[in-house]
């Protein structure tokens, strides 16, 4: 890729992150602009992690030096262009990394260490040109010629990989029970169907480097002896859709699959089942009932999916990034792979840090480097400035971990060790503006909404745990409720059959544990620390600082505000709704609330 | 009536029950949701049973049986989102569109609806207009969003 042959080559960032920020207008006002420019070229990347920076611009020049410039948008193509052609200076409010300013560093890139996501943001995921250029394949190719599947079983099992869906099981395990079923026919599965709200690193990952996921599954076909695969990917990700569609067609074309994959025995096909939105179709058993056109309601384990899975063949299921990491070690060897991370938790691990972050994005670091790294060192800190509360680990099946933890290292052990679970990744940040029994109650009311119905204690237990939440937020709590949350948490997880359910509590558990104070705070003083529990807390105008501006009296939905133009405003509690909107449009801070 | 043809839905995907979700994935891509007498001609045409269709169509959230407005707008519900504020954008929509969630506009242009999670965290809040994202959203991006697709 670092051949521009003569040209000026300018790369746009289109990962979804991106377009949504503006890229695709930013690309298109280039390429109009660009047109009459013989020494340019254009073209596109996906996601380099940096979501906070978007739309994202990358030039490089035939000399060998680099640009990277941040937050540039359509309107701001005029004023760079022309520099940027004649190798001038631009603006430095638009520049993340200048190769010849060696000492301007992006702190957002420090601590981390990228294998998963060496691609993302570097090769054009619409075409496998790049993408063999970077050593794709190569792994594949390794296999099929010079590995038995015992040889890529062991391989797998030596490099420590444990599955990065959440539940941390060895990969070259679960491998080898897939193999050990003798069967005719048997099916590897790739896990995209990326349910928690707050993850977003499968996404980006298959829309950045669809092939690197592809390559890992044929592999892992060969491993077990499957000759067909599914890549179940959830139906709000068009884009990685999209190009895992054309990274398929591709792979065929050049024999990479389809029949006697180059010119072996082994043979594999590949389809695309898209997911209907369904939480729970990412627990491996509903994902099966899905594929097979069922309801995706879990089933019995045992038989575990390696012995009988889909349409009682033997399955092996893996998440998107545990495949991403297989080129990798196949191509480097699993003591390269295992000489990162710590004792029991190998390698890197991918995190889409969002929420109350200064730079939310996504970001790969070695496993057992502490929390407050990724936080503050690489993420900034918090975007509001205010206080750190918590971070949530492991979206509605994981946990918020406080402050005084944030010391803890990532892996498996010491983040379940907290109560949290690593999870698939996903990290949200909370600041003191967040309210912890809302964070609870906002988690309970989705796996209340997901719970398939198949148990009694996920379908209706749920459903009481939300209750109870909702009686302590709108300041109807008792203390005795704070008991009935544990003791009932504790039986929604031994009685439910799958992860869903088993796993729903610990967003409670885990604020009652580390934020008891607020629950308190809510039952006992009627008080809402963070001002977000609409119930106890009301809105009003600070006479001082109106101006009368007239933007809340505009925007009020129920028509609560009075007051003219250039006069002190003011809100009919009678009428008020407590949406917050006033808050929202405010420019004066004349809006108080608490 | 004019005569329903769902022979491309089965001659594409075909007649088992392990087609039921691309088929019915297809037949809303066309009408964009589920209108209940194509569903019964493909089980008339197939050998998918009708409880076993009307069962996947409400299993999932995907699926609609009501017709949606031209410009489905998903708001995003996602645990970023959520912290960020997303409630009061879902009051702007709500408001300037006059309809509650799950609602469709009277004169057909826009539906409204929430989903989990669109992956587009660190832009929260975010809204997925037909196939587009928009973050960062305020009452006044909400207005300029709404804009950009007609709303007057």
């Amino acid at each position: 890729m670092g051949k521009n042959n003569g040209h000026i080559r300018f790369v746009v960032g289109l990962g979804s992150c991106g377009i949504a920020a503006g890229a695709k207008d930013l690309y298109e006002e280039l390429a109009a602009k660009m047109k009459s420019h013989p020494a340019a070229t254009l073209t596109h990347t996906s996601c380099n992690g940096m979501c906070f920076k978007e739309p994202i611009l990358e030039v490089f020049y035939p000399d060998g030096n680099h640009l990277m410039l941040g937050n540039i948008h359509k309107k701001d193509v005029d004023k760079v262009l022309e520099p940027l052609l004649t190798q001038k200076p631009v603006d430095e409010k638009f520049v993340i990394e200048n190769s010849l300013q060696p000492d301007k560093v992006e702190s957002f890139r420090l601590k981390q260490h990228k294998i998963v996501l060496e691609n993302c943001g570097v090769i054009d995921p619409d075409d496998i040109a790049p993408y063999l250029e970077k050593g794709g394949y190569t792994a594949l190719k390794k296999v099929l010629t010079s590995m038995t599947f015992e040889q890529v079983i062991e391989e797998m099992k030596a490099s420590g990989l444990r599955g990065r869906g959440g539940a941390g099981f060895p990969t070259g395990m679960k491998w080898q029970f897939a193999r050990n079923t003798q069967s005719e026919k048997k099916y590897m599965i790739c896990n995209a169907d990326e349910g928690d709200p707050g993850a977003f690193m499968d996404r980006a990952v298959l829309e950045s480097d669809p092939h690197r996921v592809i390559e890992g599954l044929i592999i892992g076909g060969y491993a077990i002896g499957a000759h067909y695969g599914y890549i179940y990917v959830r139906a709000e990700y068009p884009l990685a859709i999209k190009r895992l569609k054309i990274a398929i067609t591709q792979a065929t074309e050049r024999n990479l699959l389809g029949d006697n994959i180059l010119k072996s025995d082994f043979s594999f096909h590949l389809k695309i089942k898209e997911g209907a939105g369904a939480f729970v179709c990412g627990e491996e058993t509903a994902l099966i009932a899905s594929i097979e056109g069922e309801r995706g309601n879990p089933r019995l384990r045992p038989p575990f999916p390696a012995v009988s899975g889909l349409w009682k063949h033997p399955t092996n299921i893996n998440n998107v990034e545990t495949l991403a990491s297989v080129p990798w070690i196949i191509n480097n060897g699993s003591a390269a792979y295992a000489s990162y991370g710590t004792a029991k938790s190998k390698g890197t691990k991918v995190f889409s840090v969002a929420g109350k972050i200064a730079k939310g994005g996504l970001v790969e670091v070695d496993m057992g480097i502490p929390l407050r790294d990724i936080i503050y060192t690489i993420g900034g800190g918090t975007s509001s400035g205010k206080p750190f509360k918590a971070v949530q680990l492991g979206g509605p099946s994981g946990g918020c971990i406080p402050e005084r933890l944030l010391d803890t290292p990532v892996d498996y052990e010491s983040i379940a060790a907290t109560g949290a679970i690593m999870g698939s990744g996903g990290m949200v940040v909370m600041d003191a503006d967040t309210c912890i029994v809302d964070v609870a109650k906002f988690f309970l009311t989705f796996t209340q909404k997901e719970s398939c119905g198949k148990c009694t204690f996920c379908r209706v237990g749920t459903t009481r745990l939300l209750e109870i939440l909702e009686r302590i937020a709108a300041g109807k709590g008792v203390m005795e409720d704070l008991d009935k949350l544990a003791d009932l948490s504790v039986k929604v997880k031994d009685l439910s059959l799958c992860g869903l359910g088993k796993t729903a509590p610990n967003p409670i558990i885990t604020t009652i544990k580390y934020f008891r104070d607020e629950y308190e705070e809510h039952i006992k003083d009627k008080k809402c620390r963070a001002a977000v529990c609409k119930d106890l807390i009301d809105f009003a105008v600070v006479e001082k600082e109106c101006t009368g501006c007239h933007a809340c009296f505009k925007n009020c939905p129920v028509k609560a505000i009075s007051g003219t133009a250039k006069a002190v405003h003011h809100i009919d509690q009678k009428i008020c709704i407590k949406c917050g909107m006033c808050y929202e449009v405010c420019k004066f801070n004349a809006i108080f609330k608490g | 009536m004019a005569q329903i043809n769902v022979e491309k839905y089965i001659a594409g995907y075909g007649r088992t029950k392990e087609s039921a979700i691309p088929i019915l994935q297809a037949i809303q891509t066309d009408y964009g949701y589920l209108p209940m007498d194509v569903l019964g001609k493909v089980c008339e045409e197939s050998e998918i049973t009708k409880s076993h269709l009307y069962g996947v169509a409400t299993f999932y959230s995907q699926f609609k049986l009501t017709p949606k407005g031209k410009n489905a707008i998903k708001i995003c519900k996602g645990t970023a989102c959520h912290v960020k504020g997303a409630d009061v954008s879902i009051v702007a929509f709500k408001d300037q569109l006059g309809i509650n969630i799950d609602q469709t506009t009277e004169n057909g242009e826009f539906s409204l609806e929430t989903v989990a999670c669109l992956g587009c965290c660190s832009l929260a809040p975010v809204v997925m207009v037909n196939e587009d994202v928009y973050g960062g959203l305020s009452s006044s991006k909400v207005r300029s969003t709404l804009k950009k697709y007609g709303k007057e």
